[in-house]
């Protein structure tokens, strides 16, 4: 039989190495010259060792691969702590702009005035939604974001002849992973602090770990379980009793806009993802975007270059900074990233991001109030913008975990909600749906879900079996790590 | 605002929850409640949006001049089917892809994007992305240190100056040493005091950049080569301009075991600085310690080729402060993007794209020393960067500025970095050069030189 | 999985045995049972000194990663080669083809700190996560 073209359906896609016909080169540059009329031949390689495919090929390769992932385009993603909300697409129109998408980053500064104006006032706009003093738009990612804090922390100890003894970071045992790993690459020593029943942190715990040898308290409020973190002053003054500084992961920003600050609970440092909270897209796992920001203190130590204005209204890049911890990529910022936030920004206005932050929490609750007839909640109470359900009991009564319920939900058509996180929660399932998900799309997640348990227990094979709908069923992940396969090889290497 | 939620919605909603107001909902302590209110302005409607903020798009004047501006980050043509193929929404929107069943097409790409770097750096093993080209040496010199034990990176002055900058903001975090290798007066590393140097086995790594950041070729000769390895030191090649990579011998011929650098050449757009894209391949041994992401190709219950992530053990949200770097999220989109372009140029389309860059940059080096006083600061062979030397007594930050008065970006001043070379210009030529532009460029360049001239010989 | 005789046991759940001042170690097939399929084990180099209870290896599974903390201090002179394609072997026989290395004793005495077979299985009882 001859192969199956492969238009809408379900077939595997090869990869774009192992298609045939190749050899069929695009004509998007003049032919004539050859490299080595320029460059004597020791320099030069010979073979380029990669296919030339006509442009019709590698649209209908990209395109099937896009018609085999999901996306919030396609669907709902009830992912706790990643606040997948809708990407506007005004956005993207703003971003692609010529005038930003062909700025070069040394362009001087009186001919970049309207980028450095978008930087400008997005870090204003920020430093006044989260109460801190600047913000720093230099890092690339939360987790990069992080790096870039805890480095400012070891710089500022340094300055006031503290950096020798302050050596460990407090991080609750609910923290998101990237928390404790930032801190080790900074060279701190990590304190895990155990949440106390309510899944808070505990003030009389804290007490008990901090000294003078603690830098920083890395916290997030409301926490990864989704609950309001109440005792963050008591919190944030018993860390600052002992000279420690607090800093806020901001992977839950969504929460709380127009509702509280960080800066006024305390923090001195935090980090934002625009990628979660301002509606940046994930891209599939990137470009984000983690501005960081500083109380007053700590701003001689954010990284270059800032964005100054001076009394004519004119901007430039600032990089004359001595106590600054240097720079943390190759240029300013992701700043078509910056251009999205703030295009966002503006178009929601201060009340319609504080009614972000109170819808994403309504659709929170109302999504709990149902699945709380039939999953456990750990933490029976109204929640913020997301919260954790446990499987546990399904899973001593069916055999069915949280791994299968999720599976499971992608043969319904949704995306899983983040799984097994935080850890203190056995079997954990974290959704956090957003604001930007109507009353229907949630009535019918709920549905889904209602429907999974239901048959978990009269069935639960069926479960364990999911998903079968999406194009390829569960993959031995033991295999892809006892037997490595990261690339294709040319045959005569194979 | 994007929430769908009607008044009758939220009614309904509200009832459900047992909450009178969103107010009731999610009110917190008096203590925290904002102690001031958000400067923001009001809400506006799309329509006057979208002018706002092209009205900023408009004040980039530097768009609109002819540009010679590179050091790190360069104009290339994107054929218009990379955009239009990766901001289809299922790339654009999808999901760090975890739940592998739902993401055949975002994983697969990622692997391809993986084999690209693989076959076009001469390396094993290549990873789902980095930040940029500057963290991934960062976390290459890391991956060195791990390997080896030892606590020094010994990088060559002629890396580019904000890669170096990064990698030490990240050393001064783990109590590494970077020491440099100086520039010799051609413009490439000098290694005459190299094997001085090793003699201790005191580092890790051994960073060089080639094309460099002067644009001149600078691959360690086969001696250098032979007596880093001899001292158990590793190699890291860092490329700056990926471009170069279609043309030139890859980091993995003159004897990297890590290569890192920067795809941003690789159809993703200036954009003022980012989002940029890293990468980082290696050889086989260093597999376990690369850090970030990495697909992996396997099977599934049914039979059929998957695609998943793996070795996920090393990462973050698993190992937490074991992990071999804290990255989680990367720039998956932007090599998605690099993927495509490289798909549909192909061997050919980059090799042309190269060989027009070589050619482009011969032709702008001949121009601007055609206009007396001007000369080549190097003689070194170079991709599509040159260094150029302006007359006595003009001063490279003004010769820049009387081009921009001309409406032309000459380059970047390179004084600012190496005082050594205070009198000199990087300027960059690509394929979306024209001739037309580099002969402005020359005509300018002598009106400048002339002026000064003719003001002198007025006296 | 019946556990063989004569083993001593630390707290990290590695076992040991002694055979004068030599000593094989390895995990526990409650270890193994716990860390799931084992896709790759790091092992100490051969001539390498170690101290007791200092975390010299790791073993990696495909959702966790666990520190080695030798039982025992001493040099190492000998690792099971076969892990290197056959990480399983861990998996399929944790007391026995599925050993770690081997070492040559700094200190008989510093056995006193490890625990029987009895006082093991109580930990693993109580403490089951």
């Amino acid at each position: 039989m001859a192969e199956a073209v492969n238009a809408g359906v379900a077939h595997g896609e090869k990869l774009i190495f192992e298609q045939t016909g190749t050899g069929r080169a695009n004509t998007y540059f003049p032919n004539g010259r050859r490299a080595d009329e320029f460059l004597p031949a020791e320099h030069l390689r010979g073979e380029l060792p990669l296919p030339d495919h006509s442009e019709l090929d590698v649209v209908r390769h990209f395109t099937r691969l896009s018609q085999r992932t999901f996306g919030i385009d396609l669907g709902f993603y009830p992912l706790g702590s990643c606040t997948m909300k809708y990407n506007p697409r005004v956005n993207e129109a703003m971003a692609a702009q010529p005038g930003f998408r062909d700025l070069h980053p040394f362009a001087p500064d009186d001919l970049a005035q309207g980028a450095l104006q978008v930087m400008y006032e997005l870090e204003r706009a920020l430093s006044s939604i989260f109460g801190m003093a600047a913000f720093s738009l230099n890092p690339a990612a939360g987790a990069h974001a992080e790096l870039t804090a805890l480095l400012i922390a070891k710089a500022y100890f340094a300055k006031i002849g503290q950096g020798a003894s302050r050596t460990t970071v407090i991080v609750p045992d609910t923290a998101h992973g990237t928390n404790p790993a930032s801190a080790a690459m900074v060279g701190y020593k990590v304190i895990s602090l155990k949440s106390d029943e309510r899944g808070r942190v505990s003030v009389d715990e804290i007490k008990k770990v901090l000294g003078p040898d603690t830098a920083v308290c890395m916290m997030t409020n409301p926490n990864t379980l989704g609950l309001f973190e109440d005792h963050i002053a008591e919190i944030a003054e018993a860390v600052h009793a002992a000279g420690g500084l607090m800093y806020y992961d901001g992977a839950n920003a969504n929460a709380l806009m127009g509702n509280a600050r960080p800066g006024d609970m305390g923090f001195d440092l935090m980090h934002l993802n625009t990628h979660k909270t301002f509606s940046i897209p994930h891209g599939g796992g990137g470009a984000g975007h983690g501005p960081v920001g500083v109380a007053e203190r700590l701003v001689p130590f954010l990284p270059t270059p800032l964005v100054r204005k001076n009394a004519s209204n004119e901007y430039r890049l600032d990089f004359d900074a001595p106590d600054a911890i240097g720079t943390m990529r190759s240029f300013w910022s992701n700043f078509a990233h910056a251009v999205r936030a703030l295009t966002y920004i503006y178009a929601n206005g201060a009340e319609g991001l504080t009614r972000v932050s109170q819808l994403a929490v309504l659709n929170a609750n109302y999504v709990r109030v149902k699945v709380k007839d039939f999953l456990d909640m750990p933490y029976d109470e109204t929640c913020r913008h997301e919260f954790v359900a446990s499987a546990q009991d399904l899973k001593r009564e069916t055999g069915v975990k949280a791994l299968d319920i999720a599976k499971a939900l992608l043969d319904r058509g949704f995306h899983a909600p983040t799984i097994y996180f935080p850890l203190i929660v056995p079997e954990c399932l974290m959704i956090e749906p957003t604001e930007t998900e109507s009353k229907e799309t949630l009535d019918s997640f709920v549905e889904a879900l209602r429907e999974i348990v239901a048959t978990a227990k009269t069935n639960p094979q069926a479960i364990l079996d999911a998903p079968v709908n999406t194009v390829v069923g569960r993959i031995d992940e033991t295999r892809a790590a006892r037997q490595p396969d990261l690339r294709w090889e040319p045959a005569s290497t194979s | 605002m994007y929430a769908p939620h009607t008044d009758a919605d939220v009614a309904a909603m509200l009832a459900a929850v047992g909450k009178s107001s969103l107010e009731e909902l999610v009110r917190v302590d008096e203590r925290l409640s904002p102690k001031a209110p958000m400067e923001v302005p009001p809400a506006l409607p799309e329509v006057e949006l979208a002018a706002k903020i092209a009205g900023y798009a408009k004040r980039n004047a530097a768009t609109e001049y002819a540009s010679f501006l590179g050091a790190g980050a360069y104009r290339h043509y994107v054929p218009p089917v990379v955009v239009s193929l990766a901001m289809r929404g299922e790339f654009l929107t999808a999901y760090t892809p975890y739940q592998a069943e739902v993401s055949q097409g975002y994983l697969q790409a990622i692997y391809e994007w993986q084999t690209y770097i693989c076959l076009l750096t001469g390396l094993d093993i290549a990873n789902a992305s980095v930040y940029d080209g500057a963290t991934a040496l960062a976390e290459g010199a890391i991956m060195a240190v791990n390997a080896t034990g030892r606590r020094a990176i010994l990088v060559s002055s002629a890396v580019h100056p904000n890669y170096r900058a990064v990698l030490r903001t990240y050393a001064r975090g783990l109590d590494l040493d970077v020491e440099e290798l100086p520039v010799a007066a051609g413009g490439t590393t000098d290694f005459a005091s190299l094997n001085a140097r090793l003699a201790d086995g005191r580092f890790a790594a051994v960073a060089l950049q080639s094309p460099n950041f002067f644009g001149c070729i600078d691959a360690p000769p086969a001696a250098v080569q032979a007596a880093i390895k001899a001292s158990g030191t590793v190699t890291i090649g860092v490329v700056a301009e990926a471009l170069s990579l279609g043309a030139l011998q890859p980091p993995g011929a003159w004897g990297a075991d890590i290569a890192v650098g920067e795809g941003q050449s690789f159809g993703n757009a200036l954009a003022y600085g980012g989002p940029y894209v890293g990468f980082i391949a290696a050889t086989k041994e260093h597999m376990r310690r690369i850090p970030g992401r990495l697909v992996g190709r396997s099977v599934d219950n049914r039979g059929n080729t998957a695609y998943v992530l793996t070795l996920q053990a090393r990462e973050q949200h698993i190992r937490r402060e074991k992990a071999t770097s804290n990255i989680c999220t990367n720039q998956a989109h932007c090599a998605l993007v690099a993927t495509i372009y490289l798909a549909a140029l192909g061997s050919t389309g980059l090799a042309r794209a190269a060989t027009l860059n070589l050619q482009r940059t011969q032709e702008l080096a001949a121009r601007v020393t055609a206009v007396p006083g001007f000369t080549r600061a190097f003689t070194a062979p170079v991709f599509n960067e040159v260094v150029i030397r302006v007359p006595a007594g003009l001063g490279a930050e003004a010769v820049l500025e009387a081009l921009k008065a001309r409406k032309i970006l000459g380059g970047v001043a390179l004084g600012r970095w190496y005082p050594q070379f205070a009198d000199c210009i990087l300027m960059n030529a690509t394929e979306l050069t024209t001739p037309a532009e580099i002969d402005a460029l020359g005509d300018a360049l002598a009106q400048i030189a002339g002026a000064r001239e003719t003001v002198a010989a007025r006296g | 999985m019946a556990q063989p005789d004569g083993l001593l046991y630390s707290k990290e759940h590695e076992w040991l045995k002694v055979d004068g001042d030599h000593a094989i170690v390895g995990i526990t097939d409650y270890a193994q049972n716990s860390l799931g399929d084992i896709v790759y084990v790091e092992l100490p180099r051969i001539g390498q000194k170690i101290e007791q209870f200092a975390s010299i290896g790791v073993v990696e599974s495909v959702k966790a990663v666990s520190d080695l903390f030798t039982p025992v201090g001493g040099e190492v002179t000998e690792v099971n080669a076969a892990l290197e394609a056959d990480p399983a072997l861990v998996n399929r026989d944790a007391f026995g083809e599925g050993w770690l290395y081997k070492v040559k004793l700094a200190d008989v005495g510093e056995q006193k700190n490890l625990m029987s077979a009895a006082d093991y299985d109580a930990l693993v009882a109580e403490g089951a996560h």
